[in-house]
């Protein structure tokens, strides 16, 4: 009785091994299952999804405008003081003095991609963009104005 | 030379396994004892990862301090974020929209199979075989593709605000789950052909690291590694949140208390989530995915726990707030430290290779434990 | 038709002719070691390569494909990097022993390429003691990983040599006792014999199940004296980093890598030599035709070709398969393989005796 165990031990064990080899040797000669995407040679076809959180960016239309109002909602909504808005006071025709921003400096080194900010624009403003390729050799080019120079406020946006 | 490798009077051997080393999975260090290859002794060192993610969240205001969350117990940070979600949410006193509450069940039970499945190839890595773990990563990269596509981010995802969640779900995410689980339905009994059944990963396991129901009681482990010596610890069916009263899913319990009996509680709980996810993903009701909430949130003056079963156990939110915008204090309470407490008592007196494989089957992530 | 023997005997007879018979030995002695050394140097080449584009692909991945075409110079910048990185000598290390063991492990490797017939009458030294010189030079390599794992001063290195001693000294029995059974069914050491005898058939199908147990004893064996995976526990990286040569570097760390590949090599063609027949084509019974054809496939190319699939069986072995614990390790050598090989020699013997085998 021992012996029969001893071997239906060995059998067993044998037949668990060859199971295993079986599922590798089957991956070995599919090569239709390789599921390696070739990274910096597919830039052209890697498209990351729309909601994609890659860094924040300011959208302008095509005469340079902007839809900031400078309300610092994003400020106060960013746990790593990632964003600094500066105000300046534009004089509007009439006369008035109206707040408006004047370099919205955005820290990428500091941003952990929450999108509190984001959330928090009462105007849509800022958006997340969907480059992820940061990687600078100057630590100092990682913190950007994203208003465009010489850019304004979007007519009608409060 | 014996003597200047460091021993102690009785002849042993101390070695350090970390802070960085193959099998740790991250900076634990831990310092063993050795007699030969047995081991007498391990003390786990922590703190090389100690972000004083606590403290932080004392300066951050409600909606801020989730954020933090995800990266403690970074393979299952959306079930984290929950955890603070719900707790914020029981002070404002806030109706959550059914719709969230299953987007939420279903999010929380994705990350789950995802980090089982990581957990599946790091335990296969630990034993030695080094194959499993591309396969886990195959089905993992498509629930990552799907948090992606929803929630903006792969690991990190910050989807679950007081409230309900962020933003709704993307229109593609029932379809592309619907693919995960037909893709998994056909990749599962594979895992079990390459790693339950082989016969030198179970003389790996069986036997070995052994820990009784009222030792994982008194070392107040939690999660598989306590239902593996068979204490029912399930917060989703002890203490259900959102809509898991609702749901049919059993709590998988095993008996043997060793390491290849906490290797099937985790299988088995991979197919409980996929048997949730399937209850839930074509009844997402319609409404709204977030309850309206002030723009600025204050908690009553008082006391606020709340717990939720991550992937590795139970983790709740212990938060004290004195009325201002931010809590007064926050304490975490992560399974993983638990966990790792009992690892001494399990390995003594096993070999080094069982150290490995004790430690794979405890699923530790380091910075939940340093935090 | 052009064969290695024939080139040989062109090359020796022209040396003869040359220089006389005591320089032409000088000359031919000079000639094989260089050859020997270019053997190793590819064989390490290709062997990686195998090893990473195998693990890839049953990884589901592509492998290396970079360095050029389709990768296949990539062991190549691997040596060159390997090359001109520094060898790091710790400072605790017994400097000499320390310097010494990749060199005792590789000159162990060396060693064994003598008795092996690569070819029809190719062969560097047909000694009529041939087996027991393998099984006899085999044990040496574990010098080398002890003088490593010892003279390191690193408690991880001195495990991982503790391991490997324990485990090849173990598993040189199984490996001896199969390779007993091929011998007794042959009737001599000398490796030019038992190819020969395998003229009909080789012993794997000649020798019924117990040359199918011996081989299949013999490849598990094999596969532990290498310390490869699922019996890389010398090195077992999730446990020791990289065990006996945790605290190597650069060249000296190349030069325990290749001995670790040509050694796998060496006990493949062993195994192909003992049990598939060697440079022996595949003949079946009176098949005329269909042996004439396999006679036409020169026999350097059966040689390699039934050497690189038993190759390819241990790097299947290695990448399906979790690792054995120490106790395990040893239990399965003598609790199973050894009373297995003691009863398998005795029918292998009553085979041999009653004259059994085809």
């Amino acid at each position: 009785m021992f012996l029969v165990d001893y071997l239906k031990d060995i059998t067993g064990a044998i037949k668990s091994l060859l199971t295993g080899m079986r599922r590798t040797g089957y991956y070995f000669t599919h090569h239709k299952e390789i599921i390696t995407q070739q990274y910096p040679d597919n830039r052209d076809t890697l498209k990351l999804p729309e909601r994609f959180r890659g860094e924040v960016v300011m959208s302008h239309n095509e005469s340079n405008e902007h839809r900031c109002t400078g309300c610092t909602a994003c400020e106060l909504a960013c746990p790593n003081g990632t964003i600094k808005v500066v105000t300046k006071f534009d004089i509007s025709p009439e006369g008035k003095k109206k707040k408006a921003v004047d370099k919205f400096i955005y820290h990428l080194e500091l941003c952990t991609m929450c999108n509190l900010c984001i959330e928090a624009c009462p105007t849509d403003a800022i958006r997340m963009a969907q480059s992820f390729e940061h990687s600078v050799y100057d630590r100092a080019e990682l913190t950007k104005v994203l208003n465009k120079p010489g850019s304004k406020i979007e007519e009608g946006v409060e | 030379m014996i003597e200047e490798l460091g021993t102690t009077e009785q002849g042993e051997l101390v070695i350090n396994i970390g802070p960085q080393h193959p099998a740790t999975h991250g900076v634990l260090h831990l310092v063993v004892t050795l007699n030969g290859e047995t081991i007498r002794k391990v003390e786990p060192h922590l703190g090389y990862i100690h972000r004083s993610i606590e403290k932080m969240c004392e300066s951050l205001s409600y909606r801020q301090f989730i954020y933090t969350t995800s990266r403690m117990d970074y393979l299952s940070s959306h079930i984290n974020n929950h955890a603070c979600a719900l707790c914020v949410e029981n002070g404002i006193q806030v109706e959550i929209p059914e719709r969230a509450q299953v987007i939420r069940v279903l999010m929380d039970e994705l990350t789950r199979i995802a980090s089982h499945l990581l957990w599946w190839g790091a335990m296969a890595m630990d034993v030695g075989a080094i194959t499993p773990f591309f396969y886990a990563f195959r089905e993992r990269e498509m629930i990552n593709d799907i948090m992606e596509e929803t929630c903006g981010a792969r690991l990190t995802m910050n989807y679950m605000v007081p409230g309900g969640v962020m933003m709704d779900i993307h229109p593609n995410f029932q379809r592309r789950v619907k693919e995960l689980l037909l893709q998994f339905k056909h990749k599962l009994p594979e895992y079990h052909e390459l790693v339950t059944d082989n016969v030198i990963f179970q003389s790996r396991t069986k036997g070995v690291g052994y820990l009784s129901a009222d030792d994982a009681v008194s070392y107040g482990t939690s999660g598989p590694t306590a239902r593996g010596s068979g204490v029912p610890c399930d917060i989703r069916k002890l203490y259900p949140y959102d809509v898991y009263s609702k749901l049919e899913f059993s709590e998988c319990l095993a008996k043997e208390g060793d390491t290849f009996a906490r290797y099937l509680v985790r299988m088995n709980e991979l197919e409980q989530s996929i048997r949730i996810v399937e209850q839930l993903i074509d009844n997402i009701p319609e409404g709204d995915f977030q309850a309206k909430t002030k723009a600025v949130l204050k908690l009553p003056k008082g006391e606020f726990y709340q717990r939720v079963e991550t992937a590795r156990g139970e983790f709740g939110v212990y938060m004290i707030s004195e009325g201002a915008m931010q809590p007064y204090r926050i304490k975490f309470r992560s399974p993983g430290f638990s966990n790792l407490s009992a690892l001494d008592h399990m390995a003594r007196g096993a070999k080094i290779g069982d150290l490995v494989a004790i430690m794979g089957s405890l699923d530790l992530v380091i910075p939940d434990i340093d935090r | 038709m052009w064969s290695l023997s024939k080139i040989s005997g062109l090359i020796d007879h022209w040396l003869n002719g040359k220089l006389g018979s005591g320089w032409a030995s000088v000359a031919e002695m000079v000639i094989v070691g260089l050859c020997v050394i270019g053997l190793f140097a590819i064989l390490g080449l290709v062997l990686v390569l195998m090893e990473r584009k195998v693990s890839a692909w049953m990884q589901i991945r592509l492998g290396p494909n970079r360095v050029g075409p389709k990768g296949l110079l990539q062991s190549l910048a691997d040596t060159l990097k390997l090359l001109v990185k520094e060898g790091l000598t710790p400072d605790g290390a017994d400097k000499f022993l320390f310097n010494l063991a990749p060199f005792v492990a590789m000159i162990a490797a060396m060693l064994l390429m003598a008795p092996i017939a690569f070819a029809k009458d190719f062969q560097i030294w047909d000694v009529n003691i041939g087996v027991l010189y393998i099984t006899a030079i085999s044990s040496i390599s574990v010098i080398g990983i002890l003088m490593a794992g010892w003279s390191s001063n690193n408690k991880y290195s001195l495990l991982g040599a503790m391991r490997s001693g324990a485990q090849i000294v173990s598993y040189e029995l199984s490996a001896g006792l199969s390779i007993l059974s091929i011998v007794v069914l042959t009737g001599s050491l000398k490796v030019s014999d038992i190819i020969a005898a395998q003229q009909n058939g080789w012993w794997i199908f000649k020798g019924h199940v117990p040359a199918l147990i011996a081989f299949v004893i013999f490849i598990i064996a094999a596969t532990a004296e290498t310390n490869r995976a699922p019996f890389d526990l010398a090195e077992a990286e999730s446990e020791l980093t990289a065990g006996f040569h945790t605290e190597y570097s650069g060249m000296k760390f190349a030069l325990f890598f290749l001995a670790e590949y040509v050694n796998v090599f060496i006990v493949c063609a062993i195994g192909a030599t003992l049990f598939l027949g060697g440079w022996m084509p595949f003949h079946i019974g009176s098949w005329e035709g269909f042996n004439h054809i396999m006679d036409y496939i020169p026999s350097s190319i059966w040689f390699f070709g039934k050497t690189f699939f038993l190759i390819f069986l241990i790097m299947w072995f290695r990448w399906t398969f979790p690792r054995l614990r120490i106790d395990q390790l040893l239990n399965l050598e003598w609790k199973y393989l050894l009373p297995i090989g003691m009863v398998n020699i005795i029918l292998v013997t009553i085979v041999a005796i009653k004259g059994w085998h085809f």
